[in-house]
């Protein structure tokens, strides 16, 4: 087994040590993402073409009922698709929330060392953010189903106050350890800090830095070649075909109605699916980028370390590109990201569980030695 | 602990900071308002519609787009500034593995935080103003962050561990 416990230095090992900072931040960061991506995978499977089925038919509905001149029955329809686009909004920032938090997780574990408190308080810390970044994601996903029951608020629901009040615990770690992170930066005489984890240089490491490091700038490409060439013309469809469809209801022209829900469709689906590749190519970038750090702590055979890290990779570059393509290709190119996203699902449980592993080593290992 | 990683560490992280501070303060005081005014005024548009009164539904329409617009940067602003700030932490923990001599690590520091802070920054501004000054300030940092990540990456490809 390549990744042996004394490839590390004794300080890298206390790091790491039963209920540390680091390893709380680092297992509670993995299985965010993990959980994130699966509820994303689910929400795609089962949620998204539903959802986005009926917000077309509650909009068709409503410029049907403006055609009919039956004003009544437009407010209704519309207050439908705004119920849904609510379900579909609550559900990807539910999506998103708990995966950026597992990032930030993953990337507060790597610093542990820099920051200058005692280990209890560092994991009280910890502590603090990974309740604040469970807090958060159920809150947001709550907000649908609670609304503004029982709430003191005009505006805000008791789901949203929750998901408020998960983002401060998680501002307010982050901020602690900034404060941790700069009284190490001020302490004279300097302290050098051993950290056998960050020194570490695999090749599966190299492997995913690279990779991730070539993710995220064909990331920014993408984004700098949408902002050019879609979003504003994007967003002046928007209106332009939204505005045909009310003057079109209004003059009573069925036909024209027809054509622009049709354009509005189509610009949603293609709004959606550039904007998705642009920002999962980036995520899964920043993720193998984060994860070739902690590749010393994945206590599985280098061979298996190099296929999951190639795994990781492959899914990463498989699920935006086919997202790309699902407009074109339907539900192959739809399949075939979910192929992707299982793929990185799939590598990271790997890395959570060698990870683990390694843990129960070192503790076993501290229990003999006491 | 050398400058450039000094700078990129302590910024990554202040940049999440702001983008959270930003992301909070906009949930808490903007955001339902915001959805609300998109919802109602889309829903008055075909209102207007259906009572046959084109100027109104027009009028409604118009403030649509503006809300979705300013809507739309508020939320880009915010998710932005926070990958953007992970992108710098990342890459402040591995800078030592960057090929370069210590002053053109500091000039890249540099660069990558100044595209970082200003990017998000200059689609907030888009919500003041329509003008070209904004859009400009963003294409001339996306385009700052793009060159100063690839040389980066090609300080890091170019890297071999002494060992």
């Amino acid at each position: 087994m390549a990744s042996s416990i004394a490839e590390i230095s004794p300080a890298g090992l206390a790091q790491f040590s039963r209920l540390s900072a680091r390893r709380l931040l680092l297992l509670g960061g993995i299985a965010l993402i993990v959980a994130g991506m699966i509820f994303g995978d689910i929400f795609a499977v089962f949620v998204l073409h539903q959802n986005a089925a009926r917000v077309g038919a509650g909009l068709t509905a409503a410029a049907n009922a403006a055609l009919a001149g039956d004003s009544a029955s437009v407010a209704v329809h519309l207050t439908d698709v705004g119920s849904f686009l609510e379900n579909r909004g609550t559900k990807v920032d539910t999506h998103v929330h708990m995966i950026d938090f597992g990032y930030l997780a993953l990337v507060l574990a790597a610093l542990q060392p820099w920051v200058a408190f005692g280990e209890k308080t560092k994991r009280a810390v910890a502590w603090i953010f990974l309740s604040g970044a469970m807090l958060l994601p159920v809150g947001v996903f709550l907000i649908h189903y609670v609304g503004l029951a029982y709430s003191p608020l005009k505006a805000i629901g008791w789901a949203s106050i929750f998901a408020d009040a998960g983002g401060v615990c998680v501002l307010l770690a982050t901020v602690i350890y900034l404060a941790g992170f700069c009284k190490h930066l001020q302490a004279r005489p300097i302290v050098s800090v051993p950290d056998g984890l960050l020194a570490a240089r695999t090749i599966t490491g190299r492997r995913l830095l690279s990779g991730g490091l070539l993710l995220i700038l064909i990331g920014f490409a993408h984004g700098a070649y949408y902002a050019a060439s879609d979003l504003y013309r994007h967003e002046e469809l928007d209106y332009s075909i939204l505005s045909n469809m009310a003057l079109a209801s209004a003059a009573q022209d069925e036909a024209r109605v027809d054509v622009a829900l049709a354009d509005y469709g189509q610009l949603q689906g293609d709004k959606a699916v550039k904007i998705a590749a642009h920002a999962h190519i980036i995520e899964f970038g920043l993720l193998a980028m984060i994860l070739s750090f902690f590749q010393p702590y994945v206590s599985l055979s280098e061979v298996w370390k190099r296929r999951w890290a190639s795994i990781l990779l492959a899914g990463s570059a498989v699920l935006p590109a086919c997202v790309l393509f699902e407009l074109r290709f339907g539900l192959l190119a739809g399949a075939l990201a979910d192929l992707g996203g299982a793929l990185v699902i799939a590598a990271l449980l790997a890395m959570w569980i060698g990870i683990v592993r390694y843990a129960g080593r070192l503790d076993s290992r501290s229990e003999v030695d006491s | 602990m050398n400058p450039a990683r000094c700078i990129l560490l302590v910024g990554g992280i202040a940049l999440a900071i702001l983008g959270m501070c930003h992301g909070i303060w906009y949930a808490v005081s903007a955001e339902h308002q915001a959805l609300d005014r998109i919802g109602g005024s889309l829903a008055s548009a075909f209102t207007h519609a259906a009572d046959r009164d084109p100027a109104q539904a027009s009028t409604s329409l118009v403030a649509y787009r503006e809300a979705k617009y300013v809507y739309e940067r508020q939320v880009d602003a915010h998710g932005h500034w926070i990958g953007l700030a992970m992108l710098l932490v990342l890459l402040g923990i591995a800078f030592e593995r960057v090929a370069f001599g210590e002053k053109e690590k500091l000039a890249l520091t540099i660069g990558l935080l100044t595209g970082a802070v200003v990017f998000p920054l200059s689609v907030l501004l888009q919500t003041f103003s329509h003008g070209p000054f904004p859009r400009a300030l963003s294409i001339g940092s996306s385009a700052l962050m793009i060159a100063t990540l690839a040389i980066t990456a090609f300080g890091f490809a170019t890297d071999r561990p002494s060992s």
